[in-house]
């Protein structure tokens, strides 16, 4: 029985560690809407500066001083961050904030090894809880005890602060409507600068505070980031409450799952939050959210299909591409493939997001589903690579129907995470079911028959089959479909008045783009020769996402800029130096700045302006957009 | 005005890529060409001392006249922990550099993702790091040969000792890769075989990298174990141990841990190294013969650094890589192949073989007990184990090994 009990406070103290950081970023979010991916990398910076701090001072007071000053000190940092960088892309579209905080995300990660070293660093214990106190023969760590009292005290703080001042008032009336907010006058800057501080502060404290349990190292971030999100949205997002809960939900539920079944850490969190947006869509506490007042049609220039002479310049490019293997050599023409399979994954997820206004953050899924189908193609059933290519795909093309029935009845973020649980759900299966995926060891030796072994063979067909999935997603863009998906997009009750079936409308398109991304999956499982669980992790969801804000989510085809930029740029960075990710980061956060609508967007809008002034009769109404956030 | 500053920005750096392609056809009358992969984004802590021992060694090779003759050079990419990107390096260096042969590589799959590469280009590739057993065994291919004593010969050490301790009940504490489930798997089996008597108690499979090490600590205490198993290391090792130090899990209980004593993860410990537990390492400190007394002069003279075993992998795969070129005086990969199948070279630890059966090399590991001194921990009992003594039969590789 003792046992049971000190499991429990066991997984309230994980539980309190979760809640700090988790409560910061769901504050941040409720308030701003910003995707705060670099959440995790203030809670690394905390920790390390605390590490600096506490070793420096020693004493009670240095430490719990040293903890303290770490947090305030990131949080300065954050303010700096969010009035230098993310002030200057309000305005932008949906979600491209999110690209901001991953590239700073990435320099941050090289920078911490720059200034602390490459080691992994272990501070002093907390001064007066460096033991354990005796529970009926179990022991219990005091520190623990001490996170288990410091989680409800901070919770009760927030609620104070949220419920009984005028800053509280302000930050819960912008949660629930920030257009509101801002018709009354309230001065928005000041209010998302404090709110970011806030929780920046919270995170920083949260990694500040597990200097005496963890060893402080420069993968900590990632280690925490996605795993507080799914907190956050499990609680609801912008409530305290739910976030609390939520992470004693999360933690008790692994502290007592790993007594029964011992591998279900890797997998917990997902299987929960996919449980729970299932049965409650908008996470335990959160609120539906009020349908968007946003007017999309005055936001986008207008699509419209290509006009003849936009036709033949972009054959132009075509040929001009094509004709690569006469003048580069092996490795370009690799990497050239490479860059064309990346831009069909790109389109694919460019496709749900700017059509059907859907942004995944799991489609590395059915990426990956792709390249399993093939390897396990290609290896059990030895089939030719033509039939693998073909019928490969059909594995993104089943987890997509089946995940996207369920994604679909979500939208927004809850639609995100949800894809995100789906994705890892799909990862954990190829990684844990090591008699048919080899587990993290992959599947090796899927290699492309003689037609298309060579470097330039692969790459004219990888070319052609990028060119083709463009023309064809192109098509259905400016198809009946694809009106309607967009007539979904912009307005829900609309569309429906109208009679359009919108849920099956998206199944559909989600399917679609999930086939899309197996196919691009499938050219990547030959093109390595092998398969591996990364192929559908995270980090790849992230980079699609990442090359489709790069592009432009506001465009047709901005994703095939964003894909050939990033993946070109990664590939080249990785190779010329060991600081790739600092340049890249820092590149990142510099297009965000110089192309706040992605480089095609903004290059768009740019036209536009020019064609407009030159005629010149136009209203000024339909080129600026509608501000929310001044 | 700003754009067109990026956009500039954006073809010079296109251009530089296009030209950096280009510049493939270097002087390779003179020089001798390696090309070596390993996670230096992912894994620094590993991979800097690994550096500098690589470093050392090409300082030395050159010194003393190069390879037959021709200055050798080593060029070095990252992966960033991704089997895919260890690939376009790979194909890189091959196609555009021209290297004679691949070397590198730390994570596992990365490992067999590269031997996979060379084994459809044919290409030498001489794994550095990658400990699983597959990567000679049942992956294994003939253009791919290994350094470092793999998860099967480090249990087999550990087990020799493990053997010896009267408990017989034992619990695992693995992170949930495919590293963790061969070492537990391969240590319960060569334990089972030596002590039929004893029992398997409990498991522990926490996620690599994100261990909750109180739930963890508490229930493998809940089985009551008499020994515990640990593959656990980096930062998952030290949040387990300062998590079973505060709860007082290992008093009592023998601790047999992989790697545990290497400088990479035992320094990190410092007061907080738990005493006593078995473990396979490298002390550095108390390695007496003159093979390692000059490496580690010589290493000590280039960096005012001491060793990690980082340092010895990197230093020796280049050595043996040269000794390979030198002996096949080609870079033609079936005479490298040829001059690598049974070549026996000296190392810091002493003489090494690469063995014709598996492409192993006999390079050993030390094993010994941890302790602590002056608020460090170290390796104290310690033992150097050869490879060659841990390997099963060859009749047993023959069946697991496919044939070329």
């Amino acid at each position: 029985m003792a046992f049971y009990v000190v499991q429990f406070l066991t997984g309230l103290a994980s539980a309190a560690s979760l809640f700090l950081v988790a409560s910061g970023l769901s504050i941040i979010f409720g308030v701003t809407r910003i995707v705060n991916f670099a959440h995790g990398a203030f809670y690394m910076l905390g920790a390390y500066v605390a590490f600096t701090l506490t070793e420096r001072f020693s004493g009670a007071f240095g430490f719990w001083g040293g903890i303290v000053v770490a947090a305030l000190v990131v949080a300065a940092i954050g303010v700096l961050v969010e009035m230098v960088l993310l002030r200057r892309i309000y305005h932008s579209p949906e979600l491209f904030q999110l690209l901001a905080t991953f590239g700073l995300t990435l320099m941050v990660e090289d920078l911490v090894v720059l200034i602390w070293g490459p080691d992994d660093l272990v501070g002093r214990r907390a001064p007066g809880f460096k033991g354990a106190i005796d529970f009926f023969g179990q022991n219990i760590p005091s520190y623990d005890l001490f996170l288990i009292v410091l989680g409800p005290v901070v919770l009760g703080v927030l609620w104070l602060l949220f419920q009984r001042t005028r800053w509280g008032v302000l930050v819960r009336a912008a949660t629930q409507d920030r257009d509101m907010v801002a018709a009354l006058g309230v001065n928005q800057k000041w209010l998302f600068t404090s709110v970011f501080a806030l929780g920046v502060f919270l995170a920083a404290l949260g990694g500040a505070l597990q200097i005496p349990r963890d060893a402080v190292n420069h993968a900590m971030d990632l280690r925490v980031i996605v795993e507080v999100f799914v907190v956050v949205v499990i609680g609801g997002l912008g409530s305290i409450i739910g976030a609390f809960v939520a992470a004693v939900l999360v933690s008790e539920l692994n502290a007592f799952g790993i007594l029964i079944f011992p591998k279900i850490s890797i997998i917990l969190v997902f299987l929960v939050m996919a449980v729970v947006l299932i049965v409650r869509p908008w996470g335990l506490f959160g609120k539906p959210e009020a349908p968007a007042r946003r007017t999309p049609g005055l936001t986008v220039n207008p699509w419209r299909p290509l006009t003849t002479n936009e036709r033949l310049a972009a054959i132009a490019v075509l040929v001009v591409a094509a004709a690569l293997p006469f003048v580069g050599g092996n490795y370009l023409l690799t990497v050239g493939s490479e860059i064309a399979i990346f831009v069909i994954f790109a389109v694919s997820l460019h496709f749900l997001m700017s059509v059907g206004g859907l942004a995944s953050f799991g489609h590395a899924a059915y990426f990956g589903l792709g390249a399993y189908g093939v390897a396990l193609l290609a290896k059990m059933a030895g089939l030719p690579m033509i039939a693998c290519l073909l019928l490969g795909p059909l594995l993104g093309l089943l987890g997509a129907a089946v995940f996207g029935f369920f994604a679909v009845q979500l939208s927004g973020v809850y639609f995100a995470m949800l894809t995100l649980a789906f994705a890892q759900i799909v990862w954990s299966i190829a990684f844990q079911w090591v008699s048919v995926t080899g587990g993290d060891n992959g599947i090796l030796g899927v290699w492309p028959e003689k037609w298309a072994a060579s470097p330039s063979h692969f790459y004219w067909l990888s070319l052609g089959v990028a060119a083709l999935a463009v023309v064809i997603l192109r098509i259905i863009v400016f198809s009946p479909f694809g009106f309607a998906l967009r007539a979904t997009r912009d307005s829900p009750l609309r569309s429906e008045a109208v009679g359009i079936n919108g849920k099956r409308i998206q199944w559909t398109a989600f399917v679609i783009a999930g086939t899309v991304a197996g196919l691009a999956g499938a050219l990547f499982a030959y093109l390595k020769g092998s398969v591996f669980p990364d192929n559908m992790g995270i980090s790849l969801s992230v980079d699609a996402l990442v090359m489709v804000l790069l592009g432009g989510v506001e465009t047709v085809s901005g994703a095939v800029v964003g894909a050939i930029v990033y993946k070109a740029l990664n590939i080249w960075l990785v190779s010329q130096t060991d600081l790739s990710k600092l340049v890249l980061g820092g590149f990142v956060v510099l297009i965000v700045v110089a192309f706040p609508k992605g480089i095609v967007g903004t290059l768009e809008a740019f036209m536009h302006r020019r064609r407009k002034s030159s005629s010149s009769a136009s209203s000024p109404l339909l080129t600026s957009r509608i501000e929310s956030a001044e | 005005m700003r754009g067109y500053f990026v956009g500039a920005g954006l073809a010079i750096a296109v251009a530089a890529m296009a030209t950096s392609a280009m510049t493939t056809q270097a002087s390779a009358q003179s020089e001798i060409k390696i090309g070596e992969i390993n996670s230096y984004s992912l894994l620094p802590a590993f991979t800097e001392p690994y550096r500098k021992g690589w470093q050392l060694a090409v300082e030395e090779i050159n010194a003393a006249g190069g390879i037959n003759g021709k200055k050798l050079v080593v060029i070095s990419k990252d992966d960033g922990g991704k089997p895919a990107d260890a690939q376009t390096a790979a194909n890189e260096l091959v196609s555009s550099e021209n290297v004679a042969m691949l070397t590198g590589t730390f994570l596992s799959n990365i490992g067999l993702a590269v031997s996979d590469f060379a084994n459809q280009k044919k290409v030498f590739f001489l794994a550095a790091e990658p400990l699983t057993d597959a990567i000679t065994w049942s992956k294994g291919n003939r253009y791919t040969f290994r350094l470092r004593p793999s998860n099967y010969m480090q249990a087999a050490m550990l087990v020799e000792e493990a053997a010896k301790l009267p408990a017989k009940r034992w619990a695992t504490i693995a992170p949930n890769y495919e590293y963790g489930q061969s070492a537990v798997a391969v240590f319960k089996k060569l334990m089972s075989e030596k002590r039929p008597d004893i029992q398997w108690v409990d498991e522990q499979w926490p996620p690599q990298g994100k261990i909750d090490a109180g739930p963890v600590v508490q229930a493998t205490a809940a089985a009551n174990p008499e020994a515990i198993l640990n593959v656990t290391f980096g930062a998952d090792l030290v949040k387990l141990v300062r998590e079973g130090n505060t709860r007082g899990l290992f008093k009592g209980r023998t601790v047999v841990s992989f790697l545990t004593g290497e400088p990479e993860y035992l320094d990190p410990l410092k007061d907080e190294t738990p005493e006593g537990w078995i473990v396979t390492g490298y002390p550095w400190y108390s390695i007496k013969t003159p093979e390692h007394d000059a490496f580690l002069k010589a290493y000590q003279a280039k960096y005012n650094d001491y060793p990690r075993l980082g340092s010895i992998v990197g230093y020796q795969t280049i050595k043996a890589a040269a000794a390979i070129l030198a002996k096949a005086g080609s870079s033609d990969p079936e005479k490298l192949i040829a001059a690598a199948e049974g070549i026996s070279m000296p190392s810091p630890f002493g003489e090494i073989t690469f063995r014709k059966i598996d492409h192993q090399s006999t390079l050993g590991a030390f094993t010994g007990k941890t302790a602590l001194k002056d608020g460090k921990g170290i390796m104290v009992d310690t033992a150097y184990r050869k490879g060659s003594d841990y390997l099963p039969s060859d009749a047993e590789i023959e069946k697991l090994r496919p044939k070329d």
